[in-house]
């Protein structure tokens, strides 16, 4: 063991891979799974790339695989959903060079649109899942997952949490230990997965599922507490920490392999304890197995899956004990919102003057569904908008669309709406679509995507044209425009959606938090000027701030200058400063 | 040691993340076990944003809880009186003493509460700094978290020194002589 570090649990994840002597790592941006990538471009003997989306990544991996090296694929828990189609079946072919898929949930909801559980996934995937509780088991059950990997021939799931994630711990760096690439054979009964293939590798995955289980019985990564032996608690990931906040009197059976389940393991526990609990977040996954083999746990009865834990619930729910605090004090609520210079909220502002509705997706834009602005009206998943669309119009025929249009980001348009416009073209609809295009992967930290001209190590590359790629679709009103040119865009809008046909409005402005966005200048009141009516408010910019007389003030410090206030305004008591 | 709590509240955005590192560096170096949890995603952009401090001998969980918090370091009002519930009996709240208006509060859905300070001075301990005021003064408003560090610096036990080092190596290159100053404003602010 060497140096020691202060790593993010997503940044010990990479150093596992560092140092398993991975050589490949592909991945699409997604809270909270992103700093994996962004920290494996720091190791140059490994290759990583953001692929378009998870499904591309994780064949990406395979494919890695099965020329002989280690390679790993990361993505937010509802990545698994797009990814899921080569995962179930990597499953079967398991794997040449070791590879792990790392799964990021997101308990409590920090940054998703929903909360379900990876493991349940993967257990109907017949993939095994480590669960790591901290950043340094982070790094090793990373480095143990492969091994995992090739010895049991199998893609192996890193289950973790935004907790563990986002949360830094103390970290003993090594060495990477180079690992030799796996001759390539040809090799179709285990790579060509077609019914004669599939037929004897799903017996191979049955029985590989089962040596598991029973080899879970002395794996390191699960291990014994035992002390007081009235409770009894078998726990894994972050919950364990929580566990030994609230009761370090427990006995406890930490599982570092959540599936399979080490049956022999946990039976021997639950025979030694009173009683015996089961503290997991989001689904009873534990649980539900435990009971079924006739131990009688608590669980889910007395806790929650929706949401985090913490030390306090379980002493109040486990323990009875109440944690006296002070009551929290009844404040405004302060949700997220797009920044100051945000090229969407110009967009939104015009659509709602318009009072046009948007089928949304998902990215910073999902912000304009909440008030002042108020334009989105659905979000569903990546890539949904244009496809959403188009099912209301097949549904009420086109003039019922007529006042719609579908929202959705660069990043998000060549993750999967590209599909969703394919068929709106091939199947004759007349959306009108709108590519909020400002450059880059915005929610989850301004990652390049492949429209950007950058790769994620950082070289100059092809950049997609978005317009080109519509036009080569087929679609003849295809448009670019000045995000902040509201009154063009008002009259491009209009027209538009009027139209009998699908169009396209590209709305070229970057994110003005990109490090290459400048800022040309700053605005200001004019008090004096000022009649209150309130219009520069209505886009709901944060830097503006509204006096008890009425008038507005707007802070220098947040203003990014983007005019949109300026532009609103219609008695000139707002100004530029232009830098 | 028993472990010690800190939280630091702010909107998404004012630079929680650097404070953060900043002291996880600090204790890290000190040789304490440290855990620090973060907020990414979503709430960055301009949402209430909370990351918390935890270092002592040996730390299991990552988060402070209710009535747990020895330190409040909050970067706006509002956001320390959101949070003033985490501290214990006889914890400290530093404030920068700004206002930025929520969403609530712009739309005219919610009132911004008035003599935030005043009220939680009656029942803890309350610095209040326009540390923005003094980071304009530096020529740069962005450092106005570093000048929070310097203050924050003064009441626990860590060497000059050391700060100096540990911001040195977590501030991007560009901004340490910046920071560095920032950081000295904080330390003597009367």
């Amino acid at each position: 063991m060497g140096e020691k570090k202060i790593m993010l649990g997503n940044a010990a994840i990479a150093r596992g891979a560092y140092e398993a002597g991975v050589k490949v790592s592909a991945a699409y941006p997604g809270t909270p799974s992103t700093e994996i990538s962004e920290n494996m471009v720091q190791y140059p003997e490994i290759y990583a790339e953001w692929s378009p989306n998870e499904k591309v990544a994780t064949e990406v991996a395979i494919g890695a695989s099965f020329a002989g090296v280690r390679s790993m694929v990361s993505m937010k828990h509802v990545g698994v959903n797009v990814a899921s189609d080569p995962l179930f079946t990597a499953s079967y072919t398991g794997v040449k060079g070791g590879m792990v898929l790392v799964a990021a949930d997101d308990p409590g909801m920090y940054s998703s649109q929903n909360e379900q559980d990876s493991r349940l996934v993967a257990r109907t995937a017949l993939i095994p899942v480590f669960e790591p509780s901290d950043s340094m088991e982070a790094k090793e059950f990373t480095k143990y997952a492969f091994e995992c990997s090739e010895k049991y021939d199998t893609p192996v799931m890193i289950r973790t949490t935004t907790r563990l994630a986002h949360s830094q711990g103390v970290v003993e760096l090594c060495d990477r230990v180079e690992v030799e690439d796996k001759p390539y054979e040809r090799d179709i009964r285990k790579m060509v997965m077609m019914p004669g293939n599939a037929i004897p590798r799903h017996v191979f995955v049955e029985q590989r599922m089962k040596r598991m289980a029973e080899d879970g019985y002395d794996m390191p990564i699960n291990r014994i507490e035992m002390n007081d032996t009235r409770i009894g608690v078998i726990t894994s990931g972050i919950p364990y920490q929580y566990v030994k906040e609230a009761m370090p009197e427990a006995s406890v059976l930490k599982l570092g392999m959540v599936n399979p389940l080490p049956r022999k393991l946990i039976e021997e526990f639950a025979s030694k304890v009173e009683q015996v609990y089961v503290v997991e977040e989001l689904e009873p996954h534990i649980e539900t197995q435990v009971r079924a083999w006739g131990i009688d746990a608590k669980g889910k009865e007395l806790l929650t899956v929706q949401g985090e834990y913490s030390a306090n619930l379980l002493r109040e729910r486990l323990l009875g004990i109440k944690v006296e605090t002070d009551e929290p004090k009844k404040v405004p609520a302060r949700p997220p919102i797009l920044c100051p210079g945000c090229p969407h909220r110009s967009v939104f502002s015009v659509l709602n003057q318009l009072k046009i509705h948007a089928a949304g997706d998902i990215g910073c834009y999902t912000l304009g569904a909440v008030a002042p602005l108020s334009v989105i009206d659905t979000t569903v998943c990546m890539g949904s908008s244009i496809s959403t669309l188009h099912g209301m119009e097949k549904a009420k025929g086109k003039d019922y669309i007529k006042n719609w249009v579908a929202v959705i980001g660069d990043s998000t348009f060549l993750h999967t709406g590209v599909n969703s416009l394919m068929n709106m073209v091939y199947n004759k609809g007349t959306g009108t679509v709108i590519i909020l295009d400002n450059s880059t992967t915005g929610m989850t930290g301004h990652q390049d995507h492949a429209a950007t001209g950058k790769t994620l190590m950082g070289e100059p590359t092809y950049a997609i044209n978005i317009a080109g790629l519509c036009r080569a679709m087929g679609i003849e009103s295809v448009h670019e425009i000045d995000a902040f040119d509201i009154e063009g865009l008002a009259k491009l809008i209009r027209e538009e959606v009027a139209k009998d046909e699908i169009s396209v409005i590209i709305t070229k402005s970057p994110c003005v938090l990109l490090k290459t966005t400048k800022v040309t200048g700053v605005c200001h009141a004019v008090p004096e000027k000022c009649k209150k009516c309130g219009m520069c408010l209505k886009p709901g910019c944060p830097a503006i701030i509204r006096q008890p007389d009425g008038t507005i003030l707007i802070d220098d410090t947040m203003c990014n200058g983007c005019g949109l206030c300026m532009k609103r305004c219609k008695f000139g008591a707002i100004v530029k400063e232009e830098f | 040691m028993e472990t010690k709590n800190i939280i630091i509240v702010g909107v998404g955005g004012q630079g929680t993340l650097l404070t953060s590192r900043i002291l996880g560096g600090i204790t890290t170096a000190a040789g304490y076990d440290v855990k620090l949890s973060e907020v990414h995603g979503m709430s960055q952009r301009g949402g209430s944003v909370v990351t918390y401090v935890r270092y002592g001998a040996s730390v299991a969980e990552p988060i402070v809880e209710e009535g747990q918090a020895d330190v409040l370091i909050a970067f706006e009002r509002l956001e320390a009186l959101r949070y003033a519930h985490f501290l214990k009996k006889d914890g400290v709240i530093i404030i920068n003493d700004q206002r930025i208006d929520p969403i609530t509060v712009v739309t005219g859905m919610a009132e911004y509460p008035e003599k935030i300070i005043e009220n939680l001075s009656a029942k803890y301990k309350v610095i209040a700094v326009d540390a923005m005021e003094e980071a304009k003064k530096l020529g740069n408003p962005k450092v106005f978290n570093t000048v929070i560090i310097g203050i924050a610096a003064r009441h626990m036990d860590f060497e000059y020194d050391k700060w100096v080092e540990v911001i040195r190596n977590t501030v991007p290159a560009k901004t340490v002589e910046m920071n560095l100053k920032a950081f000295e404003t904080g330390y003597h602010l009367k």
